[in-house]
């Protein structure tokens, strides 16, 4: 190993001020490994030519599972031997992320000995990934790692890891047990986890309430969003404590409202439910005096992605409520319903929303078989996706002629 | 309904596909599914082709491969490699 860092008279810019700093933690981990010492090096470099040295995907893997392992190499190895093989591993992160700092150091001890000592932690999907190592320490760093009761998560074409948010562990408003549901799911979905089968990425996340602290609405190809079905929870002397203590409740709440179902005579606060739409906003600024209901469970929306092939997309609902409770099997049926359709009739590259624009959502549900409802639906209270035809009677065409003749 | 194949014969017959358009076409393991299905009709099912791609990436016969999507290939040298 070389004594010294490579000058780095850019990235050295990055460590200024006091924040946190990314190339301070790559010089920390480069005084132990040359793999650190030449990644600062190779970064140097692509800033001052603009230009990336990377090559990613290719073949390699652990035995017997197609995701969670992505290739990387660089395009001079010669120059930066330390990072001639650079492959990422993604593995499974607990429920939530919850770790013990034993099971920190765990990971952590495992990583310096097989690889860059070097993490994101978390990737955008959840994972824990570990920066950087050899083909060569694939299979040693996973079998380390699962003999702490760890395992790789998911890449490629495959179900990715599923991940939730803290729910009922932390949060008051977690409006079903998305811990235990991301859990379940997990380890029911094993074989799609590890073994890429579908024609592109497929994410589940699972939300405790619309909040959505794990964007499952911009992210998950399918997101269980915990909802409500009756009446919010109002506690009238909590709401006007909220409002002797300066909360502006008529500015900052009831003209908030998008459903404008809220009103407040200066002692009394109503809400017309069913005109609700879930936002969580009065919840979120009067929360000592507001709950969700008590009839609780979740919405199930489909078809969001990030801009990859195609533009970024937001999930629409697919379910509107259904009880989330053990085994889940509803849930799982229809899961396989769709993966189904989307395995046979999806192209290469395709997400299971892109699938569902081009074939059109009502062909789409009558292939899941799911009937239509009205709430699956872009935004609220507009532009249904589905074409009700009982409501047309032969001849209204022709009235509509007669009429604008 | 006719009798099912077995694991190893679906694996078989994969196996021969990936091979016969290895360099020439990449193969998704939907691709695979959907092609024995084609030849066997209902003496094949989702499942069965399942266990025989996981029997043949269990067994070494075939890899999977990552090239912005995932692919079932025969082990070769990786291209993008650096010895």
């Amino acid at each position: 190993m070389a004594d010294q860092l490579p000058n780095t008279p850019m990235l050295d810019e990055l460590e200024k001020g006091k924040w946190p700093s990314f190339v301070k933690e790559i010089k920390t981990a480069a005084a132990k490994n040359d793999m650190s010492k030449d990644l600062l090096g190779i970064l140097e470099k692509s800033y001052n030519e603009k230009i990336g040295h990377w090559k990613h995907g290719g073949i390699v893997g652990v035995l017997g599972y197609g995701g969670g392992v992505i290739g990387r190499y660089c395009d001079v190895p010669e120059e930066f031997p330390g990072v001639s093989h650079f492959h990422t591993m993604r593995i499974n992160m607990p429920a939530a992320w919850f770790y013990t700092s034993e099971a920190l150091r765990t990971i952590a001890d495992i990583w310096e000995r097989h690889g860059s000592g070097l993490t994101n932690m978390h990737g955008s999907t959840g994972d824990i990934i570990l920066l950087g190592t050899t083909t060569d320490e694939l299979e040693p760093t996973f079998q380390e790692l699962a003999q702490a009761g760890f395992d790789i998560g998911g890449s490629g074409s495959d179900l990715r890891t599923p991940s939730c948010c803290n729910g009922m562990a932390r949060c008051e408003w977690a409006c079903y047990d998305t811990m235990k549901a991301c859990y379940h799911m997990t380890m029911h979905f094993q074989d799609e986890l590890h073994r890429p089968a579908f024609p592109y990425k497929y994410k589940f996340k699972f939300a405790g309430c619309p909040n959505d602290c794990v964007a499952s609405i911009a992210r998950a190809d399918m997101s269980f969003i915990g909802v409500w079905r009756d009446e919010i929870q109002i506690d009238q002397d909590k709401v006007k404590e909220h409002v002797d203590n300066g909360v502006d409740i008529i500015n900052d709440v009831i003209l908030r409202c998008p459903g404008q179902c809220m009103h407040w005579d200066g002692k009394k606060l109503e809400i017309e439910d069913e005109y609700c739409r879930h936002c969580m906003h009065c919840i979120n600024v009067l929360n000592k005096g507001l709950k969700p209901g008590k009839d609780r469970g979740c919405m199930i929306l489909i078809g969001s992605k990030a801009p990859i092939v195609e533009g970024a997309q937001l999930s629409s609902v697919l379910v509107p409520f259904i009880k989330m409770e053990e085994p889940y099997d509803e849930i799982k049926d229809l899961v396989e319903r769709i993966w189904d359709i989307w395995c046979e009739e999806g192209k290469a590259r395709e997400r299971v929303g892109e699938f569902i624009q081009r074939v059109g959502l009502g062909n789409f549900l009558e292939a899941i078989e799911v009937e239509p409802l009205p709430e699956m639906i872009a935004h609220p209270r507009e532009n249904p996706y589905v074409f009700y035809e009982e409501y047309y009677e032969e001849g209204d065409d022709d009235e509509e002629e007669e009429e604008e003749e | 309904m006719a009798d099912k194949l077995t694991v190893d014969e679906v694996a078989d017959q994969m196996y021969k596909m990936v091979a016969d358009s290895q360099g020439q076409k990449k193969l998704k393991p939907g691709d695979l599914t959907k092609a024995v299905k084609e030849v066997y009709g209902d003496k094949v099912d989702r499942k069965l082709c399942k266990d025989a791609i996981r029997s043949l990436i269990e067994s070494g016969r075939c890899v999977y491969t990552y090239f912005g999507g995932s692919y079932i290939e025969l082990p070769h040298r990786e291209g993008a490699a650096n010895d």
